[in-house]
């Protein structure tokens, strides 16, 4: 404005500003915030049978709907799974993006640290080789299998969290880790290799079914459990956003400038850990969310600060399992998709798309 | 550029402190010292094996000054470099920041009297020149990394200093390694140390952007008073921009000076007296 002195140019560059906002823009949240809610609402109504969606939200209210079967239908199945297809989805996108800025790799996920093997193996151990005691452990239907499916897995993912976290605290190179991730990874796959090798058909057909990943295993008396392990992971995650990006630049410089790289990283392993771990253990190993969430935002929101990804993961995350979940019921067929072959059939293009387009990204 | 080179022609070559006193071993200016070691022996230590680099290196860096750190590959420049920073611990001494023991610093501490631009790779993807160069307020900002407008104003200011203000919307994965090597440097300004180290921050640019650097990191140090310690291979020019020049041979040998006093005394061919004749020529021929 004031042309006759060359620093008084503060005020004025506002307008033609070189330095881009470094925030983020508000319709994008609420463009996300919209999708979450009418993927919520469509889980509610759409499946096998299909509910009006006034009926669904009087039943929501606390009122009473029509016909007591969608009421039954809408508060006892689908809105724990709703929940539960919500919180895993947000669970698994931030995991996700905490693994990849941690192992500065665009691949990594949950998996890497091998807590879904753990999972896994629990669940192998259990069905397959603690079959024996009763058969109708691994029944779909019984209640105790169910809960003794979970714990099985819980146990499992627990006992690799407690081994990664142990070694974390003393390792000092991420690659360790990375390392030590997949040959727990290894490990447990040669167990359950061997646990599926010296089993009958029908222990083998329920691990495999296990494998396959539901969000609708979870009942009320379940949610008392992974809703709380979900949230306070979540939590964690967010208030651990700080150390994140100064991570984006690597170990020395984020040391540099004042991070303790040992604490964000335990910090990072265990919330990462809690949220992959109570969800494979009451959803199976669910692919590809963990990978393709973050991806998708960054593309989305075009930034790499975690102060935005990370509630644009736990949004975006949420939502996209509701859709993948809503797609694997078929709504109106019979029959549901495991929601494995729906995350990777959907999942592995958007990852693909998402770095072919941006091919900066390749170098990421 | 041309702003660049007309803002400095007017400098007279002589404002260079160094060119005042060129008699003291530790350094040829009064300024206070800003880093400063004593029978500092640097090296790495794995399990109960050591293996030392360099000892009884004696050091004292001044503010307002650019020191530049030079010697052949292998006589331990980056393994200095990263314990002046606090990267990795000493073996035997101490390294002292303003009078206080550098390991007695929490890493805040350090990282506001201290920043470093390494040669590490930066892979910063999706963010902008501007948010690399404001990662540099991480000491400063609360919990959640929120900047203020007083932040925000710091990092532009920094960013103007370090002539990249022009760059600030330009993705960080689509810079030049000329443009991100001032973006980091304008990162680090914006963590206003009154100490910056930079390990070889002319490595893989041209010779203008080399000469820029220099220049740059020259008028910084006289400027704004900080201390810039650079490690470099680029002779001629560390002689010509540098204020004190530290020379570390590769047999251990380590020795400090004005470039004209470190010319003077022959310790630049005896830095590099390991190597061949045609080394020995051309060194001689750089200080006539």
């Amino acid at each position: 404005m004031n042309l006759s002195l060359p620093r008084a140019g503060r005020a004025s560059d506002r307008p033609a500003s070189p330095f881009p906002p470094l925030g983020m823009r508000r319709p994008m949240w609420l463009a996300l915030i919209a999708l979450v809610a009418a993927a919520f609402v469509a889980s509610l109504a759409l499946g096998a049978v299909r509910i009006p969606l006034d009926e669904v939200l009087r039943a929501l209210a606390g009122g009473q709907a029509s016909k007591d079967t969608w009421q039954t239908i809408v508060l006892t199945f689908r809105l724990p799974k709703a929940i539960t297809a919500l919180l895993a989805g947000a669970a698994l996108g931030v995991a996700g993006l905490q693994m990849q800025t941690l192992f500065r790799n665009p691949l990594a996920d949950p998996f890497v640290l091998g807590i879904s093997s753990g999972a896994s193996l629990g669940v192998a151990l259990m069905v397959l080789g603690g079959a024996a005691v009763s058969a109708s452990v691994f029944g779909r239907t019984a209640l105790l299998g169910e809960f003794g499916l979970v714990t099985a897995a819980a146990l499992g993912a627990a006992a690799i969290f407690v081994v990664v976290l142990t070694i974390a605290r003393r390792v000092q190179s991420v690659v360790t880790l990375l390392v030590l991730g997949l040959m727990i990874g290894y490990l447990t796959g040669a167990v359950v290799s061997l646990l599926i090798y010296f089993s009958i058909p029908e222990q083998v057909a329920a691990y495999i079914n296990w494998t396959f990943g539901s969000f609708g295993g979870v009942t009320w008396q379940q949610m008392r459990v992974f809703a709380p392990a979900l949230l306070i992971g979540l939590a964690a995650a967010l208030a651990g956003v700080k150390p994140l990006n100064a991570l984006l630049l690597g170990e020395n410089y984020a040391r540099s400038m004042g991070v303790n790289v040992r604490a964000a990283r335990w910090w990072v392993t265990a919330s990462a850990s809690l949220l992959a771990g109570a969800v494979t253990a009451f959803c199976g190993p669910i692919a590809f969310l963990g990978v393709a969430v973050p991806h998708l935002c960054r593309a989305l929101f075009a930034t790499n600060d975690h102060r935005v990804l990370m509630p644009a993961v736990i949004l975006l995350g949420g939502a996209l399992a509701l859709v993948f979940d809503l797609i694997a019921q078929m709504p109106g067929a019979r029959f549901t998709l495991p929601i494995n072959v729906v995350t990777a059939a959907l999942g592995a293009p958007i990852v693909l798309w998402v770095i072919l387009r941006r091919q900066s990204f390749a170098r990421v | 550029m041309n702003m660049f080179w007309s803002r400095h022609s007017h400098r007279p070559e002589h404002a260079r402190p160094s060119g005042a006193a060129p008699d003291q071993a530790a350094g040829s200016s009064s300024a206070p010292a800003a880093l400063k070691a004593r029978d500092l022996t640097v090296g790495y230590r794995q399990g109960t094996r050591t293996r030392v680099v360099n000892r009884g290196l004696n050091l004292c860096l001044r503010r307002g000054t650019l020191a530049a750190l030079l010697g052949p590959n292998g006589a331990g420049k980056s393994t200095l470099m990263r314990t002046l920073a606090g990267l990795q611990p000493p073996l035997a001494g101490e390294v002292w920041l303003d009078g206080r023991p550098l390991r007695a610093l929490s890493a805040n501490e350090l990282a506001r009297n201290l920043a470093v631009v390494l040669t590490d790779r930066v892979d910063a993807g999706y963010m902008s020149a501007y948010a690399l160069a404001a990662l540099g307020r991480y000491p400063y900002t609360s919990w959640d990394g929120r900047l203020s407008a007083e932040d925000e104003a710091i990092v532009q200011e920094a960013m103007r200093a370090a002539r990249c203000e022009s760059l600030a919307a330009r993705a960080a994965s689509e810079l030049s390694d000329g443009e991100r090597q001032r973006v980091m440097l304008a990162r680090a300004l914006a963590q206003q140390t009154p100490i910056v180290l930079l390990d070889e921050p002319t490595a893989f640019l041209d010779l203008p952007r080399r000469i820029e650097i220099m220049h740059l990191l020259r008028d910084l140090a006289h400027d704004t008073g900080r201390a810039f310690l650079i490690s470099t291979h680029d002779l001629e020019l560390a002689l010509r921009f540098a204020d004190e020049l530290w020379l570390m041979a590769a047999d251990g040998a380590f020795s400090v000076g004005a470039p004209e006093e470190v010319s003077a005394r022959g310790d630049l061919l005896r830095a590099f007296a390991a190597e061949g004749d045609e080394v020995q020529r051309y060194l001689q021929g750089i200080h006539r």
